[in-house]
């Protein structure tokens, strides 16, 4: 079955073909960071207005590198959310309506598990069932995955996500954005001085806090703070104390995370990690967990670089997934395996909880 | 069915084609969801106050429409949309499943200025040759273009633009209509600058798609669609969020003048 996947729910336009029998094809992404950077920030409608003038040629572009054409596929996943829901109804409207004119089935994915999922896509993936860390500027939470959309909440955060700290000291140290790689760039040249709190590594539980953490980042660099010596009013950090910062922040947030996923692996029993979402993309942390794993005769799985951030080949990959259970299920009715009938009415879930997910 | 025109039979072969074009046209930019299919010379409508729910409802009722004129998405010769300026969510949905429906079926598709396709609704009713367009854009603003038809062909006199009501530039002559959402919710402003230029208005008027499609057929009989890939929304409001380096800007002006 040859599926091809449609991503847009916030600032990245992806597309992608997977094939169930040859794995993925090909996949086209358009991302729009310096776009939003001079925003501060994300701008939904400028969102929206970019992956419209995106999609069509980047699948294009996909189609043109697997070289296969519109006739060979045979259903189309798309992003429903979480998300913006002007970027997403972008995504879900271009995929509907070629899903109609093609006379071809849809399957609606969710964001996080194409987030979840992304690991699969490496050689060698792990069998289910595995623990999943999903760790990225809006989530932090370790999950039991049973199956496909067989998914349950071990631990989450009581406040910011992982990312979101990241982000928060790279702004509090003064450093651009992407703030998760400036930090972990500046902390390679940083070396044990402070000591940060590890909120929760104590709880019992599998759950993170992470806004005390960003709080005592504050205070080390208000004490830390040297008198400008052009301007008084303004204090800055030494390079040295900056770079120093952020090794001992990082440290903090890998050890924790290192933590939780060991106890999780512990509590299960289960005997593979996977871990996908923006910060799995942190060489530190991927690191510690990979010693961490060996120890505990475990092993551990990432996604590749580039499929930690939002991309369309996670989504075509989990759409193909569910569709192979729906095939499966069909044959095993001794149904007729049409495509199920569906009248092509789309909309968008900008909230929308992982756990009220079906099976397929 | 022999040729009438007595001349080659390509261009007969024209003539039929012409006589015979599939086209769907699609409107989204409202809260109405506004759906037409041309066969030939009949004309298939759907039109419904749909509120915020056109993505629930638009793919289901083309598929009726078609099934009603029991033909396949392919046999059309075009897709036509509204392409706004209106909902920006709206004109979004409108694009992107003309998009969808021209790629996988590899079909030509129109964009058309909502409030051009406002003229054309009120040439319609009202037999208006000379229309002001004004389309509720809120936050204080409208859509506003003029258009005359001349010879058989609507001519833009006053440029699609972004204004304050108060603001509305000005059309020479009389006998013009007004028509659109604009002339219900600035009704008095727009009255108090037009005056007696003003025959009539028509504050009820909607970007309708059966006359997107009477703005559109000529086009796709030139060969004017485009590929899919290039059907693209009209916004006209251009300036949705302010840069930071703006915001600053903004703070110091507006702000407190420091030493």
């Amino acid at each position: 079955m040859l599926i091809l996947g449609f991503e847009s729910s916030c600032d990245e336009t992806g597309i992608a073909l997977y094939d169930t029998e040859q794995g993925l094809l090909a996949h086209a992404l358009h991302s729009q960071v310096t776009m939003h950077a001079e925003y501060g920030g994300v701008v939904p409608e400028l969102a929206s207005r970019d992956h419209i003038r995106r999609a069509l040629p980047l699948t294009e572009n996909v189609l043109q590198l697997a070289n296969k054409t519109l006739q060979d596929i045979d259903g189309i996943a798309y992003t429903q959310g979480p998300g913006l829901s002007g970027a997403l109804l972008v995504g879900i409207s271009i995929a509907q309506s070629l899903a109609f004119a093609l006379n071809i089935p849809t399957v609606a994915v969710h964001h996080l598990e194409g987030h979840l999922l992304a690991p699969l896509l490496e050689a060698n993936p792990p069998k289910f069932p595995f623990v999943a860390l999903l760790v990225s500027g809006g989530h932090t939470q370790l999950m039991r995955v049973t199956g496909i959309g067989d998914y349950e909440l071990l631990g989450d955060t009581l406040d910011d996500a992982a990312g979101e700290a990241f982000d928060k000291t790279a702004k509090l140290l003064g450093l651009g954005y992407p703030g998760g790689p400036a930090v972990a760039q500046l902390a390679r040249s940083g070396a044990p001085r402070f000591k940060l709190p590890r909120p929760l590594i104590n709880s019992g539980d599998l759950n993170f806090s992470f806004s005390g953490l960003k709080t005592a980042v504050l205070t080390l660099v208000n004490n830390n703070a040297q008198n400008n010596k052009q301007n008084n009013s303004e204090k800055q950090l030494d390079p040295q104390t900056k770079a120093d910062i952020a090794y001992e922040f990082q440290e903090a947030v890998t050890d924790i995370l290192t933590l939780k996923c060991m106890t999780a692996l512990r509590d299960t029993g289960l005997e593979s990690l996977i871990v996908s979402g923006g910060v799995g993309a942190n060489s530190r942390l991927r690191e510690r967990l990979n010693a961490a794993t060996e120890k505990r005769m475990c092993t551990v799985h990432y996604p590749r670089l580039e499929f930690c951030t939002d991309n369309g080949a996670m989504i075509a990959f989990a759409g193909a997934m569910r569709f192979k259970e729906i095939r499966s299920k069909e044959m095993q009715a001794k149904e007729i395996c049409h495509p199920t009938p569906e009248n092509y009415s789309f909309s968008v879930k900008a909230r929308w909880d992982l756990a009220e997910l079906q099976k397929p | 069915m022999q040729s009438q025109c007595g001349e080659c039979g390509k261009i007969r072969f024209k003539f039929l084609y012409l006589t015979f074009m599939h086209i769907l046209a699609l409107d989204t930019s409202t809260e109405y969801l506004s759906l037409a299919l041309k066969l030939g010379e009949t004309i298939l409508r759907y039109d419904e106050l749909a509120g915020q729910s056109h993505s629930q409802k638009i793919l289901p009722q083309i598929r009726a429409l078609l099934d009603e004129a029991n033909i396949e998405l392919t046999d059309l010769d075009g897709i036509a949309f509204g392409a706004g300026p209106g909902s920006f969510t709206g004109v979004r949905i409108a694009c992107g499943v003309s998009q969808g429906l021209a790629f996988g079926a590899n079909l030509p598709v129109v964009g058309v200025n909502t409030l051009l396709v406002l003229a054309e609704f009120s040439l319609k009713e009202s037999a208006a040759s000379k229309v002001i367009a004004c389309l509720d854009a809120r936050m204080g603003e409208i859509y506003h273009a003029a258009f005359e038809k001349c010879d058989g062909v609507w001519q833009e006199t006053s440029a699609s633009g972004l204004f304050k009501p108060y603001d509305a530039p000005l059309v020479t002559g009389d006998d013009w209509v007004g028509a659109g959402s604009g002339w219900l919710t600035y009704g008095e402003q727009l009255g108090a600058i037009y005056e007696s230029q003003l025959k009539a208005s028509l504050p009820s008027a909607l970007p309708t798609a059966s006359s997107i499609l009477t703005i559109a057929t000529p086009l796709f009989e030139a060969g004017l669609g485009q590929v899919a890939h290039e059907a693209t929304p009209i916004y006209i409001r251009n300036k949705v969020a302010l840069k930071t380096a703006e915001r600053a800007l903004l703070v110091k002006t507006n702000g407190q003048p420091r030493k």
